[in-house]
């Protein structure tokens, strides 16, 4: 069979870059795989998609070398619009791929652009949204769909051109982990409904590989590193070593001393089989372990009782919601995007005003002060720090919180100065933002606020589309920061850090509060999972899988043993 | 939710059920024949027209009371600058001088004068319901549609309403960044002095510029993606077909144009001078 993506000797170097981020790439895909391609940030995972659907070069230029030929075009002697009747293309952000007012208008836009007369647009469309179940939304605006239905939408609008190649940039990104789990439902279905060739690059595989996949690419520092079945890719060590996380239930194997190249259906939880003796040396284990026990006592520093909040002649937000928070914790809030999340914390804030109710920090009622009085005493990371950066320098940037409170320069350099120790900026201070990385830029964020000396730091998705690498350069700064005394608050999609992290989770659904405890113990609970879009964590299978009567107990397990592990690491 | 300022309202009217291009017609009718005409009475009865027209479209006036409000103000702002620049352009174009009562230094108030800048007015009040019409009842994509169908490159139509359509988002973004800045001492509260709140603006500026620019980023590859600029022409999902409504509106538009420029220059110019005698 002839391959119908072909990379023959191929490297590619941006014209902005030094260095070449694609070398040497020698690749064959065969219609109809469906492929995962893995890396870390900066890999050039999504470049190399990028030199597929045609983005490189017509529209970021650089210096191409080799051969690359799509469906037996060579790209560089062809256009976007010729790869893109080939190759479909599922953005990262679904938000930020809509064109279109409406989602029949926006599936139909390859349509326009191809000069389809209406009346078979109009027939072309339906049969597109028909395969991804959006149908019964057609008149609906992109904005007011819940966000497995936007991507249902994106997906609509790449396969009405009947493409023959299926690519999916890092598809879990921005989804809740109920709708990602149902985007990975939803590829394999598509796949299977239109014979095409898939491509999903992503760096996350425990979730890309609950449908399974006929081959993982690894990438790291431009190259191909392993290119092998995914059962295969899971027995070696070479996830952890080019820094990708492995599924949480091959770790937990290796803890338990299971040998892992004699485990059958290793790529696929579903499909794990254990033998007896595996179980017998995981009971071991967990018998093994001694049962932390960690007991916060502390004062409440922040306390939201039966608060209210709608928009101006919108509908409500938030329904009676009361929580307490102990001085010193670590909290995750979690729960499907647009539960309330955010607008709690823009509440606690006061950025935006509940209509009843009110707001406790340390025993003292704060509904009534204002933003700045508020923010000296409780600090909001944005999810975006494109959204708070105001300045050029970072020494500004992060002096800005400080300056109209009348501090003597000495003073205010001081100040800046400690902060940026803490965030491990000191050595940039007198760097313009814009050469930093998105994780560093992250972290001016971060010292921005903790500048102005707050006791509670919420921070809106911390981690989203960060590779285990900044994941864990980030969750540790946090971490460090909470145990010199800080109260975390942490929104996140991320059910590992809410495990590995926090502890205590509080769940929202449609404004209300559903749950309140600890992250393990939410993800053992079916029912609340189901309710809140959240998913089961592959460690509550294994528990069930062995028999062990308190599935919560085994999890908090494993993340003590998985602390102690990493900290002998570093 | 930030206020919107002006987009898009979708309703059932007559006037929302009208096929873009008439709309467009409609209001480029309005627009030249209001820029050209001097004549009070032609400027009456678009007024009265464009009023009509605005009813007829069911948007509430509290949907635009922001609008309104600028428009008033730039009204009286315009009013007073014109008389205080040239108070004597009046007399000068009608030809007659008739004062009505001295203000101070060379400052004569004359009918004339009041009757010109009730003139100037009027343009303004005609021009802005119906510019409001337009776009609060013009689907952003089908106003696209109906820019490409009278001749402007669909490139360039696309991206006006794209633009259209990225205020309200641009509004949300604004509106969160402000908070967010707000929470850092910069003051943007009423309470805070105008040009204080002016300067802290514009340190807003920077982040939404940044997020913006990423904004257009994603979406022009997710055009280019979907094969946007491949051919010379592409075809409308959102095209209305034209009704027998739409070709009477836009007959009576040619009529009206017609009819309002002969009106409009019977004596030899584009004034109405009820001051000769």
């Amino acid at each position: 069979m002839k391959p119908i993506i072909s990379f023959k000797d191929f490297s590619f170097q941006y014209n902005a870059q030094k260095q070449p981020t694609l070398k040497h790439i020698d690749l064959d895909i065969y219609p109809g795989e469906k492929i995962l391609i893995c890396g870390a940030s900066g890999s050039g995972k999504s470049t190399l998609g990028n030199c597929i659907n045609g983005l490189i070069p017509f529209s970021y230029e650089g210096k191409m070398e080799g051969e690359l030929t799509v469906d037996g075009i060579t790209t560089k002697d062809s256009s976007i619009f010729e790869l893109s009747t080939r190759v479909g293309t599922v953005l990262q952000d679904p938000d930020g791929q809509f064109v279109g007012l409406t989602v029949a208008e926006d599936i139909a836009f390859a349509l326009e652009n191809d000069c389809v007369e209406q009346d078979a647009m109009k027939r072309q469309i339906m049969e597109a949204a028909g395969k991804v179940g959006i149908e019964d939304h057609m008149s609906k605006a992109p904005y007011d769909l819940s966000g497995g239905q936007k991507q249902r939408v994106s997906m609509a609008g790449v396969i009405v051109d009947d493409v023959k190649i299926l690519l999916f940039d890092e598809p879990l990104a921005n989804l809740d982990p109920y709708t990602g789990k149902t985007a990975i439902e939803l590829i394999d279905l598509i796949k299977k409904q239109t014979d095409t060739t898939v491509l999903i690059i992503e760096h996350r595989i425990e979730d890309v590989l609950w449908e399974k996949v006929d081959r993982i690419i690894l990438m790291d520092d431009g190259r191909i590193v392993s290119d092998t079945k995914p059962e295969e890719l899971l027995r070696s060590d070479l996830l952890s070593r080019y820094g990708i996380r492995e599924p949480l239930y091959l770790t937990q194997l290796k803890y338990a001393g299971v040998d892992v190249n004699k485990v059958e259906g290793i790529d696929n939880i579903k499909d794990l089989v254990l033998k007896e003796n595996d179980k017998k040396k995981i009971r071991n284990w967990y018998e093994a372990q001694s049962k932390p026990e960690r007991i916060n006592d502390n004062d409440y520093i922040l306390e939201v009782e039966h608060v209210d909040f709608a928009y101006d002649n919108s509908e409500q937000i938030l329904f009676d919601v009361s929580f307490k928070v102990r001085q010193g914790e670590m909290l995750a809030i979690v729960g499907k995007n647009g539960a309330g999340k955010s607008t709690m914390c823009k509440v606690i804030c006061g950025f935006e005003k509940n209509r009843t109710g009110r707001i406790l920090f340390k025993g003292e009622d704060i509904t009534q002060s204002s933003i700045r009085a508020r923010a000296s005493h409780i600090g909001y990371v944005m999810q975006n720090p494109n959204q708070m950066i105001s300045q050029a320098m970072i020494f500004d940037e992060v002096a800005m919180g400080i300056r109209n409170l009348g501090l003597s320069e000495e003073e205010l350099q001081e100040r800046v100065y400690n902060t940026l120790k803490i965030c491990g900026l000191y050595e940039f201070r007198n760097w313009p933002i814009s050469a930093l990385s998105f994780g560093q830029k992250k972290r001016v964020t971060i010292a921005s606020i903790l500048v102005m000396g707050p006791e509670v730091v919420m921070l809106d998705e911390p981690t989203a589309g960060q590779d285990l690498r900044h994941y864990t350069e980030i969750m540790e700064f946090l971490k460090e920061l909470n145990e010199k005394g800080i109260t975390i608050i942490l929104i996140t999609h991320d059910m590992h850090l809410m495990l590995e992290y926090t502890d205590r989770s509080i769940v929202f659904t449609d404004g209300r509060i559903v749950a309140d405890k600890s992250g393990s113990a939410v993800l053992c609970d079916r029912e609340l999972i189901q309710k809140a879009a959240l998913k089961e964590t592959s460690l509550f299978y294994i528990a069930e899988m062995v028999g062990i009567i308190d599935p919560v107990d085994f999890v908090d397990c494993f993340i003590d043993c998985d602390r102690k592990e990493r900290d002998r690491g570093n | 939710m930030a206020t919107k300022v002006l987009n898009y309202i979708p309703k059932e009217s007559f006037i929302h059920g009208l096929s873009g291009t008439t709309k467009l017609i409609i209001f480029l009718t309005f627009s030249v024949l209001c820029g050209l005409s001097f004549d009070t009475r032609v400027l009456l009865f678009l007024l009265l027209l464009s009023f009509i027209g605005f009813s007829l479209s069911n948007i509430r006036l509290s949907e635009i009371r922001l609008m309104s409000t600028f428009l008033i103000i730039f009204l009286v702002m315009n009013f007073i600058l014109l008389f205080l620049f040239n108070p004597e352009y009046g007399p000068e174009l009608y030809g007659s001088r008739t004062v009505l009562f001295h203000l101070f230094g060379r400052y004569d108030v004359t009918m004339e004068q009041m009757f010109y800048q009730f003139n100037v007015s009027l343009k303004y009040v005609i021009g802005f319901p119906i510019a409001i019409l337009f776009i609060s009842t013009t689907n952003p994509s089908e106003f696209a549609s109906s820019l490409s169908q009278i001749g402007v490159p669909y490139r360039i139509s696309y991206s006006v309403s794209l633009a259209l359509r990225y205020i309200p988002d641009i509004q949300q973004d604004y509106h969160e960044i402000a908070q967010s800045q707000e929470a850092r001492g910069v003051a943007l509260g009423k309470d805070v002095k105008f040009f204080e709140r002016l300067k802290n603006s514009a340190k807003i500026l920077l982040p939404l510029v940044l997020t913006s620019l990423n904004r257009i980023d994603d979406i022009s590859n997710s055009m280019q993606l979907r094969s946007f600029g491949k051919h010379k022409k592409r075809t409308w999902f959102t095209k209305k077909k034209m009704t027998a409504a739409d070709y009477s509106v836009i007959a009576f538009c040619i009529i009206l144009f017609v009819v309002g420029m002969i009106i409009t220059n019977q004596g030899g110019n584009n004034l109405y001078n009820p001051f000769v005698r």
